[in-house]
């Protein structure tokens, strides 16, 4: 995340261009440096995806930027479910579309997932999930692989960019031929890691014409039409790993017959690095499993190592189609693998890792307006349910001020929680910090929630504005006005919402200008049984010069 | 499915770490570096987590470069070169440097003669640069690529000083 993966985008000719890469791979077979975010997002611009929808999530946020950057339209829903149902429409269209989430975001999409993994597609739908194992910027290391299983939808896992590249075309592939969605897997590393890419490896075939054709039956998913759309998914699925088997995506290394690894993903090249004389099954299209070509492979060696980074997937999947496979020690379920790690499961060794110095934690910026805020609820004993975002780095010292966090939205429902059960003296001190992109995202129905289901003790919500979602390297929202390319649109506007849901307290302060102001309005809130929404906005330091310069381009006569 | 002899590297690549506090430039000094190798046609690789790193806390980028590059991460311990820009941050990172490996330090740059103090990270690059075959040429054209044109006149400075140290 950050200001590294910044690409340039559409108006801004100001601001710092970093997609000189992307520039030199606009030529047919030029070799370029790419993450592999931007690998995907060539892939998608390569083959006329129509749309790119997703919200911002680590490590998977640059795959839109680049899109966008490269000219393909991009776009930012409120939540990743909008930005797969937008996603399924343009697929239903006929159109190819991808959308793109961090591995939390799944959890979100995961209703939409499920349903339209039994339905015909008439384009391509990609849905990208970047997994975050170790957690780099997460709050846990869910591995995606497990949704594939659950839902039913063929999963494709890149090593590096140019598999990246490839897979996304395979994905559009894929999806078209079964009319079904694909699940492009991938985890931080190869978001974010850079390596060569070759531009024009791969066929791709021209996409169709967007039109509508009416399909009830397999789109319409009542009970009367689900019931024979779930065996036509499991007959697809079992085409698919015949396919697999025959000419999937997977890659064999004849090596030694003594030692054989099954691996996927990034583990891959640690494997390579590690084992370079062991005999590997690389698995490119890990649902459903190439389920043969591992028992060949478990038969053609003495020892068959499954090596991959978190949950035991593969192992499980070889296991329940009885192939003899050993996997690795649970120690390493945790955590990302590398080489060294990959040595340790080679020899067997199962002695305590070695503890690394401590690195500097990160921390709110001098003048961020989060530390007033903190501040303030810390000053007044607040019980404080926090959110996602730069605002939870408020767990940590000096502060401390914030007592709990779990996902996108929680703050709220949460806070109502306490409210519902804590003694009176302890309630009235709970408050709900949520960030402006993450109160868009997931906060509105917990704020119709608050106004349905009122504590007797009120409520105290705090909106964190600062124009931007800092946390992922400040893209825009609903809120600020403006979309994924800077310029302007819609906007909803807070404190109107609010007071339009039938909330009477509803404040706006800059808790930065006014800290002493900020604290004695929660306070009085605080003092009330009633329902509160207080809005603390100050635009994010880092974001703050992108925002003037937006606005004055947007103001701007067009030609 | 493609199937394929095993031709594992013979050549090990060269491993180089920079790292430091977020905000000191460290991804675009991985990424300069990067652009170099690249640029003299060989296998690279770049590799980090950006995570919450503009918000102060330790960052660091590990860059690859030979025939043949696998892993993206430098495995700890064979680092040849760990290039840091703040100086707390060198017990972090000195695991990765293998016994015999070239610590570069900001300790080697007196910050007050450089036109912009923020362009340290290119001047350890500099010091850096003595040491790998890649021409000055080839360095400026990479600091020239991957900053905007109104920083390349003070890093362009920053990068000859770090590299006339790295001849001492």
């Amino acid at each position: 995340m950050g200001l590294h993966g910044r690409v340039h985008l559409i108006r801004l000719d100001t601001r710092i261009s970093q997609g000189s890469s992307l520039d030199s791979l606009r030529q047919q077979n030029a070799l370029s440096l790419l993450s592999g975010d931007e690998a995907v997002a060539m892939a998608a611009y390569d083959c006329g995806v129509r749309l790119g929808t997703g919200y911002p999530g680590t490590p998977s946020t640059e795959i839109l930027e680049s899109f966008a950057a490269l000219g393909g339209r991009a776009q930012w829903s409120p939540n990743e479910k909008v930005a797969l149902e937008v996603a399924i429409g343009v697929a239903f269209a006929g159109a190819r579309a991808i959308v793109t989430m961090k591995h939390v975001g799944l959890n979100v999409a995961a209703d939409p997932l499920f349903t339209v993994a039994s339905t015909r597609l008439d384009g391509a739908l990609v849905v990208v999930s970047a997994d975050d194992p170790g957690m780099a910027s997460s709050q846990n290391e869910q591995d995606n692989r497990r949704y594939a299983l659950a839902a039913g939808v063929a999963m494709l896992e890149p090593s590096d960019s140019q598999e990246a590249y490839e897979f996304t075309v395979r994905a559009i592939e894929i999806s078209e031929r079964w009319q079904a969605p694909v699940l492009l897997r991938m985890t931080t590393r190869v978001c974010h890691s850079k390596s060569l890419v070759r531009r024009g490896t791969v066929a791709i075939p021209p996409p169709g014409e967007a039109h509508f054709e009416h399909d009830l039956p397999s789109r319409a998913m009542i009970p009367t039409y689900a019931r024979p759309a779930h065996p036509r998914l499991r007959k697809k699925l079992a085409e698919m790993a015949a396919w697999n088997d025959e000419a999937g995506p997977n890659q064999l290394i004849s090596g030694s017959t003594k030692l054989g690894i099954i691996t996927s993903g990034v583990s891959f090249l640690h494997v390579r690095e590690v084992a370079p004389e062991a005999s590997v099954l690389k698995i490119g299209m890990t649902y459903p499993l190439p389920v043969e070509r591992m028992r060949a492979f478990a038969a053609s060696v003495e020892r068959c190592l499954v090596i991959e980074e978190g949950e035991p997937y593969l192992v499980e999947g070889a296991r329940a189609a009885c192939i003899a496979v050993e996997g690795k020690p649970e120690s390493f379920r945790f955590g990302e693998l590398n080489s060294a790690r990959v040595r340790r499961i080679l020899e067997g060794d199962n002695s305590p890792e070695p503890k690394r110095v401590a690195g500097k934690p990160p921390a709110f910026c001098p003048g961020c307006p989060h530390r007033s805020v903190y501040t303030a609820l810390k000053n007044l004993d607040c019980i404080v349910q926090g959110d996602i975002g730069c605002y939870a780095l408020g767990a940590l010292p000096p502060f401390e001020a914030m007592d709990s966090m779990i996902c996108m939205g929680a703050s709220i429902g949460m806070g109502l929680g306490l409210r519902y059960s804590l003694p009176p003296e302890q309630a009235k001190r709970v408050v709900s910090v949520i960030g402006d992109s993450t109160f868009v995202h997931s906060g509105i129905t917990g704020l119709v929630e608050m106004v349905y289901n009122p504590p007797e003790s009120g409520h105290v919500v705090v909106i964190l504005d600062n124009g931007t979602t800092a946390m992922t390297g400040l893209q825009e929202h609903p809120g600020t006005g403006r979309t994924l390319a800077h310029t302007k649109t819609g906007k909803v506007v807070f404190e109107e919402l609010a007071r339009t849901l039938g909330i009477r307290n509803v404040y706006v302060i800059d808790p930065t200008a006014e800290p002493a102001k900020f604290q004695e309005t929660i306070q009085n809130c605080l003092a009330r049984p009633e329902l509160s929404v207080v809005i603390s906005r100050r635009n994010c330091l880092l974001a703050n010069r992108w925002i003037r310069e937006y606005e004055r381009c947007n103001e701007q006569p067009t030609e | 499915m493609s199937s394929q002899p095993n031709n594992a590297a013979s050549s090990r690549p060269t491993n180089v770490v920079i790292a430091g506090l977020g905000g000191q430039g460290v991804l675009k000094a991985s990424d300069i570096l990067a652009d170099v190798a690249f640029s003299a046609g060989l296998d690279v690789k770049k590799s980090e987590l950006h995570g919450m790193s503009q918000r102060g806390g330790s960052v660091s980028s590990d860059v690859r470069f030979g025939e043949r590059v696998f892993s993206p991460m430098v495995p700890e311990g064979e680092a040849d070169f760990l290039v840091v820009i703040a100086a707390d941050q060198v017990p972090v990172n000195a695991w990765v440097l293998r016994p015999g490996g070239v610590l570069i330090e900001a300790s080697m740059i007196d910050e007050s003669s450089l036109p912009n103090k923020r362009s340290i990270n290119v001047a350890l690059l500099g010091v850096l640069s003595r040491h790998l075959p890649f021409s000055v040429e080839a360095w400026n054209a990479a600091i020239g690529r991957n900053l905007t044109e109104k920083l390349h006149e003070a890093n362009l400075r920053a990068f000859s000083m770090g590299r006339a140290i790295g001849q001492r």
